[in-house]
């Protein structure tokens, strides 16, 4: 199998969340962490998802990826239903939870080496290939420890897309990091799904940021955790995460999200 | 450079210091010798040939019974830190146990298996377990469940998280541990030969023994001395390129 044909890799997939309910039984109390939350993602499409902690969109995420078991509902990938984690749904979380033990070059080899069918030197050259297509080829014999925050946001998105994944699922990956960074990265990641057609289903709590990525954004709100409404969000890209419309659209988010937010919610901002 | 002088200095200046308080006659020569008595021990020690056969028989003694501990102690930790049931069984054994000076096997052992090679052994691999175990058990537990989350994803199954997450990502804890089963190997292994008179051998607690008995300080130093050079020594060979490499990949920990 040549470098490319790898590449090229299998299409994005459909996901379908499909009424999920979700508790966590804890000793004094049993948090509803999911209500009913339905969902359908189409191929290759970037979905963000946003609102307030204790919303259940990191839960949800977990049992797209397999992590978690819902309670009622169940999730489909491409009409498979998801029964556990799997390499073609990969997650990038909020600590970039890169292997300390291996050095940047291991790091992005671990989930190539899971991944069957491939010669060791093809995965070498893919985890060199990711390694450029995030500007850290240099890096490749790096400790983790020594690098920075972005910088290893950008291994931990080189581990998660070495493997191809048909779906890539962020939990805040960039809520760690300093603003300037976190521009960049998004502009980065906005040309990567571009190149390498991903479905992506991003969370995030800050709707600037989701108005910056989204194709749809998902308003989710705590107690029980609920799909609220879905914005769309129709920008030519790449977006640049300053531009009025941006800062528009985030507005247009907050005040949705404040209004189901107050104590007595009011119907509908829009 | 410089600190290699420093230390070198430093050892020099000790010696000096013993040499001198020799010198005062304050104490008896029988009971603080000088170091030239000692170094003429260790010389005349190491020509006949008893000083390493001495440091063979222990050093044999301790290896075999180090890894067979290590051996046990890993898999019991492993055990413990992912089982329920073993936390409330093992681990609270091995954690009375741990508390045990393992000196206090010398008598069981010697009753067990009479004045045999079997009798060190397992002192040595009974002062090693509990504190492998221990360790381990730590090292499992503290490790953050996102990089087992991250393995998963990824498509690794449990063995495989086993042997290259779990283990890998405990090695800091694991270091240590096994660092502190080496030192209580070490000291239950003295503590039993010094006790204890084997016949199948005799081993450096021997020699200090004998030392004692015929009032030979000169003979009970340079023993001494050489069981804190041997310990050492295998702290040098047997941790430090671990521990170097900890340093290098996790940035923590000294050189």
């Amino acid at each position: 199998m040549s470098l490319q044909e790898e590449l090229r890799g299998p299409p994005p997939a459909k996901l379908v969340v499909d009424q999920v309910s979700k508790w966590f039984r804890q000793k004094r109390q049993t948090v509803h962490a999911l209500d009913d939350v339905s969902l359908e993602v189409a191929e290759g499409e970037f979905i963000v998802m946003v609102g307030p902690s204790g919303c259940g969109k990191s839960t949800l995420l977990d049992i797209i990826a397999g992590l978690e078991k819902p309670d009622k509902g169940r999730v489909l990938a491409d009409n498979q239903p998801v029964l556990r984690p799997g390499r073609h749904r990969l997650v990038m979380f909020q600590e970039s939870a890169l292997f300390p033990w291996l050095n940047v070059f291991g790091n992005v080899m671990f989930g190539l080496k899971l991944k069957p069918g491939l010669r060791n030197r093809e995965r070498r050259e893919v985890a060199k290939f990711f390694l450029h297509l995030v500007g850290l080829e240099k890096f490749q014999e790096s400790n983790v420890h020594e690098l920075s925050g972005g910088m290893k946001q950008r291994v931990a998105l080189a581990r998660a897309l070495a493997p191809n994944p048909r779906v890539l699922l962020m939990d805040e990956p960039f809520a760690a990091l300093d603003a300037m960074t976190r521009e960049q990265l998004y502009g980065d990641i906005q040309q990567i799904w571009q190149k390498r057609r991903k479905t992506i289903i991003f969370v995030t709590h800050n709707v600037r940021e989701a108005a910056c990525l989204a194709d749809r954004v998902v308003i989710m709100t705590p107690t029980p955790g609920r799909i609220r409404e879905i914005f769309e969000v129709n920008l030519p890209r790449p977006r640049d995460f300053n531009s009025i419309e941006i800062a528009r659209h985030a507005s247009k988010l907050t005040a949705a999200l404040k209004g189901y937010l107050t104590p007595e919610p009011v119907v509908s901002v829009e | 450079m410089r600190r290699t002088l420093l230390a070198i200095l430093f050892f020099v200046a000790l010696v000096a210091i013993w040499a001198a308080l020799v010198h005062t006659q304050i104490w008896s020569p029988v009971l603080l010798p000088s170091p030239r008595a000692v170094s003429e021990y260790l010389v005349n020690a190491s020509r006949d040939g008893t000083l390493f056969s001495a440091s063979g028989v222990t050093l044999r003694r301790l290896i075999v019974g180090y890894f067979i501990g290590l051996a046990i102690g890993l898999p019991l930790g492993l055990f413990t830190a992912s089982l329920k049931f073993a936390e409330d069984t093992i681990g609270v054994l091995a954690l009375g146990l741990q508390t045990l000076p393992s000196v206090c096997w010398v008598p069981l052992a010697l009753l067990w298996f009479g004045q045999t090679e079997g009798a060190m052994l397992f002192v040595v691999i009974m002062g090693t377990i509990w504190s492998v175990v221990i360790a381990t058990d730590t090292g499992v537990r503290t490790i953050s469940p996102i990089y087992a989350r991250a393995a998963r994803t990824m498509g690794s199954g449990s063995f495989h998280r086993w042997t290259r997450v779990i283990l890998p990502a405990s090695l800091p804890h694991l270091i240590s541990g096994m660092k502190q089963g080496w030192a209580f190997a070490w000291r239950s292994l003295m503590a039993a030969e010094i006790y204890v008179t084997i016949l199948t051998g005799f081993g450096l607690g021997h020699l200090l023994h004998y030392g004692r008995e015929l009032n030979a300080m000169d003979q009970v130093i340079g023993i001494m001395l050489v069981i804190v050079l041997i310990g050492l020594l295998a702290d040098k060979i047997l941790f430090s390129p671990w521990e170097r490499f900890l340093h290098r990949r996790w940035g923590t920990g000294r050189t």
